[in-house]
């Protein structure tokens, strides 16, 4: 409790409540040209009544409200965000640095290829190094977060498929995958089965080679899964699959445990995606950008979406006339501006970096496993790699779920860990430092969660009505869904 | 830590790795470089990359100013380096300005309720595509030829997994507007959508109330969407779509050769729990103090899995920040005056040449300058440092031969005026020639 | 903890059904209320849609959770409980009651006999625990 107190916080209203007619906090510069009459050049119907309740504030009434709002969020910036397969690792500042170069930051997608040469060598770039990094033939950079990935990856695969005469009917998904992998297959038009884990909570073998018959499109895999725990079969279910004609996707989100120790091209992964919002430390920003590129195996490449960069010489240019792509996933190239701090992270770290990152990563998992073990059950056996995942089978016998748990922490300091995923595990905690925390932040983490598994034998109330030192205390999320206000109006 | 890990060295960490599957190797990437080298390396790109010319090019992506605020606030660590707002005590930053953009953009559209953000315009187009087949029940699609041609490539490649039928319908040769006529024709019961775009792509302000007409009389919904969202500055915003599904790009988000941008979907109260996306929602916490959360969740991936209304988790947060605060910059007023001077200085142009539609436009207008004619002039404007407008034969064969112009408030008199004549001698000598 | 009607059948899946002839009303248990925590929304099918048993009748939604309700019985839905849009929260506090569901005309009243009795759910949920 000791990095936590009291201190002044702003009671800042909303944009619109303290907005005054006439303040404003923009200049433009005098027009050069004739003022036209909207309702001449528009046509009188097509010109619009002011925008009603739109605020008008100054200038540093503007910058207050957002910096005021701004001291009420959590940050890496902060400290450690245990947030499981979410890598929150520091948000490297040279990142944001060079994403604003000037011809960078402002070229606009169409101007013409002559003059972006610059940013498709950025693209370029990004795409070789990851895969070197993944162990794949071939990357696309279009799709804008990890989801948009695994759409492109599984419309990747239905059209391979196609083109072998049958799409199949069903993606097999573990239950322990996050919920974007069903979410995914059912939009790219695919059933989904779900295939137990084993009791040890790893791909369960022995199941996949009695459910994978000529129906099945692929296998959506997580490595290593939500347990934090390499699928050492791996190869072994890749091998099932492609017997009987189907692939095997790998949900990247987990990669932060592998680059540089291991590729998922190496180990029979047809198509997969990256986070750069994770692995490669491009800012969360509170809920994005992201950005998902999907990297593949020969046999797919036909297929990815268009336009692909290809090289001519010592110039670059777009290559639209692809016959077999799946399309656009879409407008333009992909979250270009994610993609100059993905590379910013990777040129700073270049090979043995990236492999150390991943050493620390994992070591920072097993030691906070470590120091846990006595006091929160761990519901398997296998070594953690870069996440473990306690279950709050304990606490829960005293009435503490692991969503009060979570909130306790809060009191401690820092943000909490991933609560009630995977679904595998009863109550879980799933938690993954990153490699940017030192073994002091993860000493006080540590002593944190014992302390609070202390509080729950002694005093669980005041766990289950956390967090008491926060501005905002616990809010009622049951009203906000029963009858949603989802927008200010006026009085 | 080694030792309370139980282990001697961090490779030992790996050990239980199949020796099969792990990299007998380094990585085969450069060795990391200084920050000073790094920013070198950016820099030696931007080098390649043209800087410094005056740019005519709209066509979905728009060069407006970036009031500096913009930076100042997106800046801030705690905005920048935040998670998505799941814990709702340690985010009420995020939750709060997230509720007030959902507010600013009912505002701005017309709309009851927004989420908190989309990838972009083209996947948000996409998303309004299912979402009204989930609304309607009915699976086929209707588009206007003059909504952007990627965004109608993208709604393509959702919707041929859906089960979903995509049919354009066309434009009128000499306004540039809707050929409504072919709406009328090509609408039918099994239809769940109409998308229109306004301003269209080619810049001009679309007949949405007459579409929506046609699209109500046979239930099917509206779909309106937009790439210049400054336009709502001073358009009439299309109040009568059920879905708005946008980009707000235009809105302090810089070009950055094609992303990071932030779509919105905006649509009635009656459509919320088919809406997808992020939503936050008022409420109170424990001590009775107004306070915001992540709201009506169980129509997302997390809980619903297959049977959610998208995939969609991370999208666009701070990017939506961006246009929070040039929203909240210009206000009321300030975002009049910005889609006056955008329609002064493109008017302005307008006068010196001949735009091929008589449609009203805002600040995009087609201009025919004859087939060959388009890349030499381009590329005599390119000497100039001007880069010239958007050759729409790229997109549409039967406009082969005319540009599409663009001029924002950042748009200089001199450069237009350069711009004007390049076009009007270029014209002059082939008539010499002819 | 509530007591289950003697009057009541029950399915695995933790819905009631009570039978008046060939008029049935349908709900969620006790059991499975307190299972999803605070009901937020009820989403339920429009009178005349028809259902065989087992099929998904809606959803029930909490904060964090939905559940598909299946019907314990084949028939035509008759009147769905519109005092559960204003109120969820009735699903909570009178599951048995006033927070009822649908109201159906049973057209295999036979399969009520394949139900659970109150004790043999009883039981039931006593062994999932």
């Amino acid at each position: 409790m000791n990095r936590v107190r009291q201190h002044l916080s702003q009671n800042e209203r909303l944009l619109f409540e303290q907005s005054s007619p006439g303040k404003r906090a923009y200049q433009l510069p005098e027009l050069d040209v004739p003022a036209v009459d909207a309702a001449e050049a528009l046509g009188a119907a097509n010109v619009r009544a002011e925008i009603e309740g739109f605020p008008e504030v100054s200038e540093v009434e503007a910058l207050r409200h957002f910096t005021r709002l701004s001291t009420w969020n959590y940050a890496i910036d902060h400290g450690m965000y245990p947030l499981g397969s979410c890598t929150m690792k520091y948000n490297p500042r040279i990142n944001e640095l060079v994403a604003r170069t000037e011809a960078l930051a402002w070229a606009h997608p169409y101007q013409p290829e002559a003059l972006s040469q610059g940013a498709m060598k950025v693209m370029a770039h990004l795409e070789a190094a990851l895969a070197e990094i993944t162990g794949m033939d071939a990357v696309t950079l279009q799709p804008a977060a990890g989801a948009h990935g695994e759409l492109t990856g599984i419309l990747l695969i239905r059209a391979f498929l196609e083109k072998c005469g049958n799409p199949r009917k069903k993606i097999l998904i573990p239950d322990s995958a996050h919920g974007t992998n069903p979410a995914t297959a059912a939009i790219a038009g695919y059933a989904v089965e779900n295939i137990p884990s084993s009791a040890t909570g790893v791909l369960d073998v022995g199941a996949l080679e009695q459910i994978v018959d000529q129906d099945v499109a692929a296998l959506m895999v997580t490595n290593p899964n939500t347990l934090g725990v390499f699928e050492e079969n791996i190869t072994q279910a890749a091998a099932i699959l492609h017997k009987k004609g189907a692939m095997l996707y790998m949900d990247g989100a987990n990669m932060n445990a592998l680059v540089g120790i291991a590729r998922p091209g190496d180990f029979g992964v047809d198509v997969m995606h990256l986070n750069l919002h994770k692995t490669f430390s491009t800012p969360h920003g509170g809920g994005g950008p992201g950005a998902g590129p999907v990297a593949v195996k020969k046999v797919l490449e036909p297929f990815l979406p268009v336009p692909r960069l290809k090289r001519t010489g010592r110039k670059w240019a777009f290559d639209y006339n692809r016959k077999r792509s799946i399309g656009r996933v879409k407008a333009y190239y992909g979250n270009f501006g994610v993609m100059v701090r993905a590379l910013a992270y990777i040129l700073a770290h270049g090979g043995p970096g990236l492999r150390n990152a991943t050493m620390d990563a994992v070591l920072n998992a097993v030691y906070i496993r470590k120091g846990l073990e006595a006091y929160y059950d761990l519901p398997y056996t296998q070594p953690n790699m870069h996440e473990v995942v306690f279950s709050d089978e304990r606490q829960a016998k005293l009435g503490v779920r692991t969503g009060d748990i979570a909130k306790r922490l809060i009191d401690y300091g820092f943000h909490p860990y991933t609560v009630s995923f995977p679904m595998i595990v009863h109550g879980a905690l799933m938690i993954e430092p990153t490699e940017t925390e030192s073994k002091d932040e993860i000493d006080q983490f540590i002593e944190a969660m014992i302390s609070i598994a202390k509080e729950i034998e002694t005093d669980p109330q005041l766990v289950k009505t956390a967090p008491h030192a926060t501005r905002t205390s616990r809010v009622d999320e049951v009203a906000a869904a029963r009858k949603p206000v989802l927008r200010w109006k006026a009085a | 830590m080694l030792n309370a890990c139980g282990v001697s060295s961090l490779e030992e960490l790996f050990a239980h790795l199949p020796e099969a599957v792990r990299l007998g190797r380094p990585l085969d990437l450069e060795p990391g470089i200084s920050e000073y080298e790094i920013v070198q390396y950016f820099r030696d790109r931007a080098a390649e990359n043209g800087n410094g010319y005056a740019l005519f090019l709209g066509a979905g992506v728009y060069n407006h100013y970036r009031p500096v605020l913009v930076d100042a606030v997106v800046s801030h660590g705690e905005f920048l380096t935040s998670y998505t707002p799941y814990q709702a005590e340690l985010s009420q930053g995020t939750l709060t300005s997230i509720f007030e953009f959902q507010t600013m953009i009912c505002q701005l559209t017309g709309m009851d309720v927004a989420n908190a953000s989309m990838y972009d315009g083209s996947t948000a187009v996409a998303e309004a595509a299912m979402m009204a087949a989930r609304a309607t029940g009915r699976s086929r699609v209707l588009v206007a030829r003059t909504v952007h041609p990627e965004y109608r490539e993208v709604l393509r490649t959702y919707a041929r997994n859906q089960g979903m039928p995509v049919e354009e319908f066309g434009y009128d040769a000499k306004t540039g507007m809707l050929d409504l006529d072919n709406l009328e024709r090509k609408m039918d019961d099994l239809t769940a959508a109409v998308i229109v775009q306004t301003p269209n792509f080619f810049g001009i302000a679309d007949q949405v109330k007459e579409a929506a007409r046609i699209a109500h009389g046979r239930g099917a919904l509206l779909v309106a969407t937009f790439t210049e969202a400054v336009s709502l500055g001073i358009l009439e915003p299309p109040a009568c779509a059920d879905i708005v599904a946008a980009e707000l790009q235009s809105f302090a988000i810089s070009p950055s050769y094609g992303g990071p941008y932030a779509g919105i979907i905006a649509t009635r109260e009656k459509y919320v729990r088919q809406m997808p996306g992020r939503l936050v929602g008022q409420s109170v916490d424990s001590r009775g103090n107004r306070a915001f959360c992540l709201t009506l969740a169980t129509r997302e991936q997390h809980i619903r899995r297959e049977k959610a209304t998208s995939n969609i988790c991370t999208n666009e947060a701070l990017i939506a920040l961006m246009a929070t605060v040039f929203m909240t910059v210009y206000g009321k007023q300030g975002l009049r005056e910005l889609a006056g001077q955008n329609l002064a200085k493109a008017h302005y142009l307008a006068g010196k040449l001949t735009p091929r539609f008589s449609g009203s436009f805002f600040n995009e207008f087609v201009v025919n300058v004859e087939s060959q004619a388009v890349d030499e002039l381009n590329r005599s404007l390119l000497k100039k440092k001007i880069v010239g407008g958007l050759s729409l034969g790229r997109f549409y064969p039967e406009l082969a031969g005319s540009v599409l112009l663009c001029a924002t408030e950042m748009t200089r008199r001199a450069d237009m005026d350069e711009l004007a004549n390049a076009i009007v001698s270029a014209a002059a000598a082939k008539e010499v020639t002819a | 903890m509530k007591m289950y009607p003697e009057n009541f059948r029950y399915t695995k899946e933790h819905e009631w059904v009570l039978a008046e002839e060939d008029l049935g009303t349908l709900g969620l248990t006790d059991h499975a209320q307190q299972e999803l925590g605070d009901i937020v929304y009820v989403d339920l099918p429009k009178p005349g849609a028809r259902v065989k048993q087992g099929e998904s009748l809606g959803s029930i939604e909490s904060v964090k959770a939905v559940s598909d309700f299946y019907s314990p019985v084949s028939g035509e839905v008759l009147e769905i409980n519109h005092a559960l849009a204003e109120k969820p929260e009735t699903l909570n506090t009178d599951p048995h009651g006033a927070g009822w569901l649908v109201k159906i005309r049973l057209t295999a009243p036979i399969e009520l006999q394949g139900l659970m009795s109150a004790a043999e759910y009883e039981s039931y949920i006593g062994a999932e625990n």
